[in-house]
């Protein structure tokens, strides 16, 4: 199945792309698609300890199930105000 | 005008006022915060910041504040804009509006606005200053987490 995943502030530049459409296989959680995309870009991999997750723009856990056209997010410490 | 908004547009304040105020008349206090871009941090000097939002999660949490600060302080009304993209030094970030009966509700609810802001909205600041840029990481954002919510509102009543 395919998933859009979308990246942001620095997570987004070491991946070089906010938004990457990836095929995982059935069935899947958050976890397999971060492992599929750390496996393609180690370089992100630190974040696991820090970062926290969204599905279709809603907070998420890892091992939350992910579907068909899913947009699985992976936010960095988050800065605003 | 929406109570909530994340916006590349410039923040106004007067507006946002309006929008919550109302015309009920029942209102002794209104609070505000505008959050600026200032000219230094951590011994750097800043030239201006970028800000980057996931925009529906970044105003569902925003909603959710306002849930939660309406369920501690019943009698008040907020509104809240943040702004996104490149910002000069000076320039507002955020701005708050606590509309309340009595001004202690209106304050604590200002406050822990901004406190639970800087706790779960998935926005970040991308720091550009003289000699670098630098993403700049706060907290891990766990909507969940009772202690950090807690702590927030323990910060808003001190």
């Amino acid at each position: 199945m395919r998933v859009t995943v979308r990246l942001f502030a620095r997570l987004r530049d070491l991946a070089g792309s906010g938004e990457l459409v990836r095929e995982v296989a059935t069935p899947a959680t958050v976890e397999t698609v971060w492992r599929s995309l750390v496996a393609d870009m180690p370089a992100l991999g630190d974040y696991e300890r820090t970062m926290s997750v969204a599905v279709n723009a809603d907070y998420s856990k890892m091992s939350s199930k992910v579907d068909d056209g899913d947009e699985v997010a992976f936010l960095p410490p988050v800065s605003g105000g | 005008m929406a109570a909530v908004a994340v916006t590349p547009a410039p923040l106004q304040l007067q507006p946002l006022i309006d929008e919550i105020v109302g015309s009920s008349g029942a209102d002794g206090a209104i609070a505000s915060f505008i959050g600026t871009v200032r000219n230094h941090n951590q011994g750097r000097t800043v030239s201006f910041l970028e800000y980057e939002a996931y925009e529906p999660l970044a105003v569902r949490a925003l909603q959710r504040i306002l849930d939660e600060a309406g369920r501690a302080w019943g009698d008040t009304r907020l509104g809240v804009h943040h702004r996104t993209g490149r910002l000069e030094l000076g320039e507002a970030s955020i701005i708050i509006v606590a509309v309340s009966p009595h001004r202690a509700h209106a304050f604590a609810a200002c406050r822990y606005t901004i406190e639970r802001v800087k706790q779960i909205v998935p926005i970040w600041k991308h720091e550009h200053f003289e000699g670098g840029d630098i993403w700049i990481e706060g907290a891990t954002a766990d909507p969940d987490d009772e202690a950090a919510r807690e702590n927030a509102h323990r910060i808003a009543c001190a």
